[in-house]
């Protein structure tokens, strides 16, 4: 059993290996879909194994985006005046300014973003239920709003980073390459994470939330860690993104609150919330069909996506993974009761 | 002996309801103790005021000498006060095992040690504990499936798991297959014994109450009734009379 997953594994990170080589006019989908997987699997980490449903970890994303993009211009220029100058002024990057600035930036963007939601988990981690998701909401839809204000980082015309110093196809192996090692580290940290103590203290706070602290759990503790750890990924593929799109601004780009602050949760609930594999699962069917449908059905895009969210709500609310869990417990280790007596004295 | 648990003129109220009125008692170290009453006389109500649950109005709680009546939940169960709970609490998605880990104590954990696997001796004493209750068989079983009577045994399991010094049991038997009820209030006992638990028990079913405790108090319309041994009680006119509600 174990060697079979082994081989398993070994397979799909061959696959992961070979995948831009062996499809190199996919590769910027095949980023995209790198980036579906980690803000769906993170969005589970507190989604999913905790039970607080957040519709504004989008927030995590889009500042993860203007960190990398400070760090990266502030290493070189004054931000102020680089934002300001926008097409105006000409400013460049030399390599090293450009991967340097780039390096920090990713690091620095996970590093905020891991702060920021401590910060705002403090204050929102006090409602439970759709009060939650109605908070965070709010917060990336503030966040938004205040970022577009403000000047020195642009203002509603976003900023715009400088482009990969090489070969764009090259430019396109680095972005696939960085956002498959966050997702496959993000993944290796999920399997150990949940297998924890930590991961059973999630668990036991999504289902009896009051159970848990009546045994002593330091619940605030865990959420918070739980989210600073989540918005600690989230922000790196954001400062990704930043460099990936070289230009982004803030409402539609960085906190995109109603496309990728959604797509993520329906990713999960899709392939089944509160498992490993199911946000992973999720996040390529809904990719592959968000596609498909951008591409074949273009103007009924945002009806068949309405439709696809309807019927996993309305009829597949254990997703994928809930399914075959329900189906198949036996192959995720569930045993089932045969013989419901009272225990014996 | 000296007391693990003392109150002193707790009173608590929601709005013009008064539940708890000027109660005063304690619980003795190593002890048992009863509290009983009919329904609607704060039994439920005090517990949730001793475990943080609620604020009080008036008085004091104290636990081990410390005031606890200011403490949130979470507290409180770190200083090794725990309660069970009338309506069984357990994580009917993890199986009985996991149940059990997740129920290893806190206080003695330091934050990165959540972050380690559950070792051996985890595994070892939660098995063991399940034995204890008689739900070893059941051990890999989602705690769902189990019956009312098992998930109780289970709740059971999971607060000695914790190493409470002091556990307060919300209606231990109530709901429980009478067949079984001998069998949990000799594990009561052996837990009170055996690992030294102090316990304060809520129980309607007077055999089992009047065989177990050391001393019972009595609840009445939110006030103090009686107090005393389980043959004071028994013959207390006071506690028959609410009881039955003679005149």
């Amino acid at each position: 059993m174990k060697n079979n997953k082994s081989i398993l594994y070994g397979i799909l990170l061959a696959f992961i290996l070979i995948a831009p080589f062996a499809f190199p006019d996919f590769r910027t989908q095949l980023a995209t879909l790198w980036l579906m997987i980690i803000v769906a699997m993170t969005w589970d980490m507190t989604g999913g194994q905790m039970g607080y449903n957040s519709l504004g970890n989008i927030v995590f994303y889009g500042t993860g985006m203007y960190v990398a993009a400070i760090i990266t211009i502030a290493l070189a220029y004054d931000v102020g005046g680089y934002t300001n100058a926008f097409g105006g002024g000409v400013y460049k990057f030399t390599d090293q300014q450009y991967f340097l600035g780039m390096f920090l930036g990713l690091i620095g963007a996970g590093l905020f973003c891991a702060a920021s939601a401590v910060i705002i988990g403090y204050v929102t981690f006090g409602l439970r239920g759709p009060y939650f998701a109605i908070g965070t909401l709010g917060v990336a839809i503030a966040a938004g709003e205040l970022v577009s204000n403000w000047e020195w980082v642009g203002g509603g015309q976003g900023i715009a980073l400088p482009v990969y110093p090489g070969d764009l196809d090259n430019g396109k192996l680095l972005f696939y390459f960085l956002f498959a090692f966050t997702g496959v580290v993000l993944f290796i940290f999920l399997k150990w994470l949940y297998a924890t103590r930590f991961g059973a203290a999630i668990n036991a706070i999504r289902d009896d939330e009051e159970k848990a602290e009546a045994m002593g759990i330091h619940t605030l503790r865990y959420k918070l860690t739980t989210w600073a750890m989540s918005a600690f990924f989230i922000g790196i593929v954001g400062g990704i993104s930043a460099f990936q799109l070289i230009h982004f601004e803030p409402l539609e780009t960085a906190y995109q609150t109603i496309n990728l602050g959604i797509f993520m949760v329906v990713c999960v609930l899709l392939g089944g919330k509160g498992t490993l594999w199911g946000p992973i699962i999720g996040a390529i069917l809904f990719h592959v069909f968000k596609e498909v449908t951008w591409n074949y059905f273009l103007g009924w895009q945002w009806v068949a996506l309405g439709a696809l969210i309807v019927v996993t709500v309305v009829y597949f609310q254990d997703g994928v993974m809930g399914y075959l869990a329900h189906r198949k417990p036996e192959w995720f280790g569930v045993r089932v009761d045969e013989n419901k007596a009272e225990v014996s004295q | 002996m000296s007391s693990i648990i003392e109150i002193q003129g707790v009173s608590k109220s929601y709005g013009g309801v008064v539940a708890n009125k000027d109660i005063s008692l304690s619980v003795e170290t190593g002890g048992i103790t009863g509290l009983i009453g009919p329904n609607g006389s704060g039994k439920t109500t005090l517990f949730n005021s001793i475990v943080g649950y609620h604020p009080i109005d008036e008085g004091s709680i104290k636990f081990e000498n410390e005031e606890i009546s200011r403490f949130p939940v979470q507290k409180i169960a770190r200083r090794g006060l725990l309660r069970t709970f009338q309506q069984t609490r357990i994580y009917g998605a993890m199986n009985c095992v996991e149940n059990m880990l997740i129920s290893l104590p806190h206080r003695k954990m330091k934050f990165l040690d959540s972050f380690s696997l559950n070792n051996k001796s985890d595994y070892e004493k939660a098995n063991r504990l399940l034995e204890f209750v008689g739900l070893y068989e059941k051990r890999l079983l989602k705690a769902a499936s189990l019956s009312f009577g098992q998930q109780k045994l289970l709740e059971f399991a999971m607060a000695l798991m914790n190493e409470p010094a002091a556990l307060l049991l919300d209606e231990p038997t109530a709901g429980i297959n009478p067949t079984l009820i001998n069998g949990l209030i000799d594990r009561l006992v052996r837990a009170n014994r055996e690992f030294g638990i102090t316990l304060f028990i809520i129980e309607h079913n007077m055999r089992v109450i009047m065989n177990m405790a050391d001393k019972i108090y009595c609840l009445a319309h939110g006030e103090m009734l009686a107090q005393g041994s389980p043959d004071d009680i028994q013959n207390d006119p006071r506690v028959i009379e609410a009881y039955l509600g003679a005149h």
